[in-house]
């Protein structure tokens, strides 16, 4: 079960309509290291955990990847609020129109669809959570290549806050980490 | 409806909130950690505060029976969208 909250959770502003700058960011709600591929590859891993600390861990960080969702979203609908055809055509971003005028669609930057590879699930707890890790990381390094293409510092606030939730989320995954092996080589001695 | 002093409002709650999610995270993984705990209890109180008061307002947050009741009309419909709101 999960309740909405009416509100994001940071508030997210634009200086002017960009884009150019959505089709880039697009890339976090849809993409292989974006939000939705986060969101689900935890909430899915919870099932195969051994750990209190690790199912809780999974639920937390997966519901608030749903969150880190709902602001890119947020952040793209606000770059496209507002732009005129023309410039949505010089954004390169003619072919998300014909398809989806400004709806969101779950795509990388180059307007691939969002496809279930890009998460993995061995059941193996250990293999999952070096996975995460290696997710988090991959995740700070777009929104750091996320931020290299604006100069808008409203909409470097929030890619900046993203990208320090990866390392956060990267040191949990971390401590989760050690804390199930320490529990697996426990087993052994049974 | 005031949008200014309800984005301020906001934004407090955002980050009562924000600290709450973290110290969350971090007592996932620390569940013995008496400072911890101890902040994540003040801030859940600050956090309960300030959304009470925001709702008083202008309307519930949280859907599914979690906000306070409606008296007159069912205004989960009719406040501003996390995506509508300038902040």
């Amino acid at each position: 079960m999960w309740l909405y909250e009416k509100k994001l959770q940071v508030p997210v502003r634009v200086t002017a309509p960009d884009p150019r700058m959505a089709k880039y960011v697009i890339t976090q709600y849809g993409g292989p290291e974006g939000e939705l591929s986060a969101s689900l590859r935890y909430l899915n891993m919870r099932y195969t955990m051994p750990t209190g600390k690790a199912k809780g861990v999974l639920t937390d960080i997966g519901t608030e990847e749903l969150a880190h969702m709902e602001v890119v979203a947020t952040l793209v609908y606000k770059l496209l609020e507002g732009a005129s055809i023309e410039a949505i055509k010089a954004a390169d971003l003619g072919a998300h129109y014909a398809d989806h005028d400004r709806a969101l669609y779950w795509e990388n930057a180059a307007g691939n669809p969002w496809v279930a590879a890009y998460v993995s699930a061995t059941g193996d707890p250990v293999a999952d959570l070096h996975e995460n890790l290696a997710a988090e990381q991959k995740a700070r390094a777009v929104y750091e290549n996320l931020l290299h293409l604006t100069d808008d510092p409203q909409v470097k606030d929030v890619l900046l806050f993203l990208r320090e939730r990866e390392v956060v989320h990267f040191q949990r995954f971390g401590e989760t980490l050690m804390d199930v092996q320490d529990h697996m080589q426990r087993r052994k001695f049974y | 409806m005031d949008s200014r002093s309800q984005s301020l409002l906001l934004r407090k709650i955002q980050e009562l909130s924000f600290v709450a999610v973290d110290l969350n995270l971090f007592l996932d993984t620390h569940p013995g950690d008496r400072r911890a705990l101890e902040m994540y209890n003040n801030v859940h109180r600050d956090l309960m505060q300030a959304v009470r008061k925001y709702e008083k307002v202008y309307g519930p947050l949280v859907n599914f029976g979690y906000s306070p009741v409606m008296q007159d009309s069912w205004t989960w419909v009719e406040s501003p969208w996390p995506w509508e709101i300038k902040y």
